[in-house]
């Protein structure tokens, strides 16, 4: 600060100033050329060379799991191993964190996507399908060890069949049985049953269930149990589809009936994330949790002590019979690179090998879709999982995969944390609810 | 930065030696002329590529229902329908705009008065004045992603320290009615070192004479930064309000790593993204809400521009 000058604004200053501007520019341009620059390079790199399928053939494998994500991730990666390894293909994993991936799919399925990534049966790969984003996998139907019921569940309205299945999980109500045990308390049968348990669990100081829906989708789950004991799956499916009015008497009785239990729940859901209500449980402070399998994951130091039943009937003329069991699995991009061998590598990710190769390789093994698997294992859990999934009747995926996405994000999600807010403003919930629905499927 | 200023000169010696200098304009040698013409065209491409064709873009997508699938003529025309949906039956909606203006007045009154604050302390090369502008500064290094996570584990109803130290159960990310709070605390503490450097910076140009003379004629310390420093420092001063105001409209990144900006959490920003970002692809409602979010913000920018060039036309 020698320079002393007279003006107010030191020199230093408008030096700098001046100085910047040009520099701003010499910058813009030079960052214009350096887009360009990245523009020719990606234009260059477009063909890979080698062949379609088989030794020396490149896949891109989109996985929606990253390293240290646990057992989901490392069965991801032993089966995009074997398969590589098996048949010498170029497997080229992009790993991406799950919701991230979920939340972008359609920026990248319409950018330059994967040949071959994990996705869910439902409405939302009928979508794809529809809009011919993902590739008509008819051809690699049928699969061995794959039942109707999932051949179906990979059906799009067209009649073909769009995806592959690896996995499921149900959604159930999962407990301690040591906690169970220790204080003579018993899977309820009967909605009178139900209603008296979780009495017992608060007069003894614990919060019957778990809850958390920090993140906007596991109160989903609690929405539609609730609505498929009270109104049944066929109602269930067609609210999904957009043919049943939001604001009801049948909505409004699942409300009405939410509110109810909603004192027998933990308090303040909407700050607290799945995993936390989990821990909750697996700690004995909650004695119930309504999530799907994949709970395991957050408590597994106490896995071996868990186990669920179905949500118990509220509704005798409806029974207890459907459930949430969301299907996980593979699609192959329309937008890919190499269809050939992404239809090589689906076909072999459905079978039971891969899914053998997937459990063998991970703590917690997945259920798989493949009845050829083997069950050897599976836990206590898993062989319960596949036992009551066997004996529904009917399946739903979860709300967000039966319905049109924009309306299960931007309407449902805020919807049900209003109604968590405020539980006495039912009319006005679904009112809203239904005027938004009206937008959105016009 | 010396040499950019005197390039040119370096370029056109003979130029500068013929001509009279009242009519070097008109003079410019090709090369000159060149360099000015793109000089001008390359930014202006790159402005109107960047920034107008988007944003009219926008404008135009905002009268439209398109789900993204398909081709550009698959969009129906809805005319002011997004617009009406936004005001009426969309419930996020107003209170997002009332958080925008909240997170507006808060920065403005707290952080940024702290960090100037801070600043002015800093700037008299106190003890360990390195070691604290490090530790204020450091925040601003950290992604907000890292922020939302840090905070998490404060925040946290059942696992997070200061429900743990206080032995208090406030859900404080998960209550509609605290959690914009506590999330203003988060962004503050970035925003308060972010203020104090650019404050600090501005400071360290500060002509030590002025403070001299201040001195000499008996101002108190207060008495001079208010009367002498504060109005020298008047185009950092336009830089802190311009970045208080660009900062709180384009609030987004904290709330989306905390809870995708639902639940007492929704500003316009997070609006705009669940729309069109998410899996959801309403890009007609989620551009029309970006339209709106636009159309504040030229509201400041209008403002900021009448000053600087009432400014300008003053000196």
């Amino acid at each position: 600060m020698s320079l002393s000058r007279s003006s107010a604004v030191p020199r230093s200053a408008l030096v700098t100033m001046a100085a910047s501007r040009r520099s701003v520019l010499r910058g813009l341009a030079l960052s214009g050329l350096a887009v360009g620059g990245a523009n020719l390079l990606a234009a260059c790199g477009g063909d890979d060379s080698g062949p379609s399928s088989g030794s020396g053939a490149t896949v891109k494998f989109g996985m929606n799991e990253v390293e240290g994500a646990g057992p989901a991730y490392d069965r991801l990666k032993a089966m995009a191993d074997a398969y590589a390894k098996d048949t010498g293909t170029d497997v080229k994993i992009n790993s991406v964190e799950h919701n991230t991936f979920q939340e972008s799919i359609n920026t990248y399925l319409q950018g330059s996507p994967d040949d071959v990534f994990t996705w869910f049966a439902g409405f939302r790969m009928a979508q794809f399908a529809e809009n011919g984003l993902i590739t008509d996998l008819s051809d690699v139907w049928p699969i061995d060890g794959m039942s109707d019921s999932f051949k179906e569940a990979s059906t799009a309205p067209d009649g073909k069949q769009y995806f592959v299945p690896k996995d499921y999980y149900p959604w159930a109500v999962f407990y301690r049985k040591s906690v169970f045990d220790e204080n003579g308390w018993a899977p309820p049968e009967t909605k009178d049953d139900f209603m008296s348990l979780m009495d017992e669990m608060q007069g003894k100081g614990v919060t019957p269930f778990a809850f958390g829906d920090k993140d906007g989708w596991p109160a989903m789950g609690t929405f539609d149990i609730l609505n498929m004991r009270l109104n049944g799956y066929d109602f269930h499916m067609s609210l999904m589809a957009g043919e049943e009015k939001w604001d009801g008497d049948e909505v409004k009785l699942v409300f009405d009936t939410w509110r109810t239990l909603l004192p027998y729940h933990q308090a303040d859901p909407l700050g607290r994330t799945w995993q936390e209500a989990a821990t909750a449980m697996g700690k004995g402070e909650c004695g119930m949790y309504l999530l799907g399998t994949f709970v395991a994951d957050a408590v597994a130091d106490v896995a071996d002590d868990l186990d669920f039943f179905t949500f118990p009937e509220l509704d005798a003329s409806i029974g207890a019979d459907a459930l949430d069991a969301p299907i996980d699995g593979f699609c192959v991009a329309a937008g890919g690179q190499n269809q050939e061998a992404a239809k090589a590598m689906i076909k072999w990710l459905g079978s039971a090998e891969a899914a053998d190769i997937a459990n063998d390789n991970a703590d917690v093994p997945f259920i798989a879709a493949n009845s050829g698997a083997s069950t050897s294992t599976y836990n206590a859990l898993q062989k319960k999982s596949a036992e009551v999934v066997g004996a529904a009747a009917n399946i739903a995926q979860f709300m967000d995969r039966d319905t049109n996405a924009d309306f299960a994000n931007t309407v449902m999600i805020p919807s049900i944390q209003d109604f968590l807010k405020n539980p006495d403003d039912i009319d006005g919930v679904t009112a809203s609810i239904q005027e938004q629905a009206n937008s959105i499927f016009g | 930065m010396a040499h950019i200023d005197e390039a040119p000169q370096a370029a056109t010696p003979p130029d500068r030696a013929g001509a009279p200098p009242q009519g070097r304009e008109k003079k410019l040698a090709t090369r000159d002329r060149l360099t000015v013409i793109a000089m001008v065209t390359v930014p202006l491409v790159l402005v109107l590529a960047l920034v107008w064709v988007p944003a009219l873009g926008s404008v135009v997508l905002s009268f439209g229902t398109w789900n993204g699938f398909g081709d550009l003529d698959t969009i129906e025309w809805v005319g002011f329908q997004n617009y009406k949906d936004i005001a009426t039956i969309y419930p996020p909606f107003w209170p997002a705009i009332q958080h925008n203006l909240i997170w507006l007045g808060f920065l403005f009154f707290i952080p940024t008065v702290l960090g100037i604050l801070l600043a002015v302390l800093l700037d008299r090369e106190i003890r360990g004045s390195r070691f604290y502008q490090t530790a204020f500064y450091m925040p601003v290094v950290l992604s907000v992603a890292l922020i939302g996570f840090i905070w998490q584990l404060f925040y946290s109803r059942d696992q997070g320290l200061i429900n743990d130290v206080f032995g208090t159960q406030v859900d404080w990310y998960g209550d509609p009615d605290i959690n914009l709070w506590a999330v203003l605390v988060a962004t503050g503490w970035r925003h308060t070192g972010y203020i104090m450097l650019i404050y600090l910076a501005g400071l360290k140009g500060v002509d030590a004479s002025l403070r001299e003379a201040a001195a000499v004629d008996g101002a108190s310390e207060v008495k001079t930064f208010f009367h002498v420093i504060f109005p020298v420092m008047r185009p950092i001063n336009m830089i802190v309000v311009v970045i208080v105001v660009i900062e709180s409209l384009r609030a987004f990144d904290i709330v989306w790593v905390i809870n995708k900006g639902r639940n007492g959490l929704e500003v316009i920003g997070a609006l705009v993204a669940q729309n069109v970002i998410g899996e959801a692809t309403r890009y007609g409602f989620g551009s029309a809400l970006a339209v709106i979010m636009m159309l504040i913000s030229s509201i400041f920018i209008t403002l900021y521009l009448r000053n600087v060039f009432r400014e300008e036309r003053r000196g």
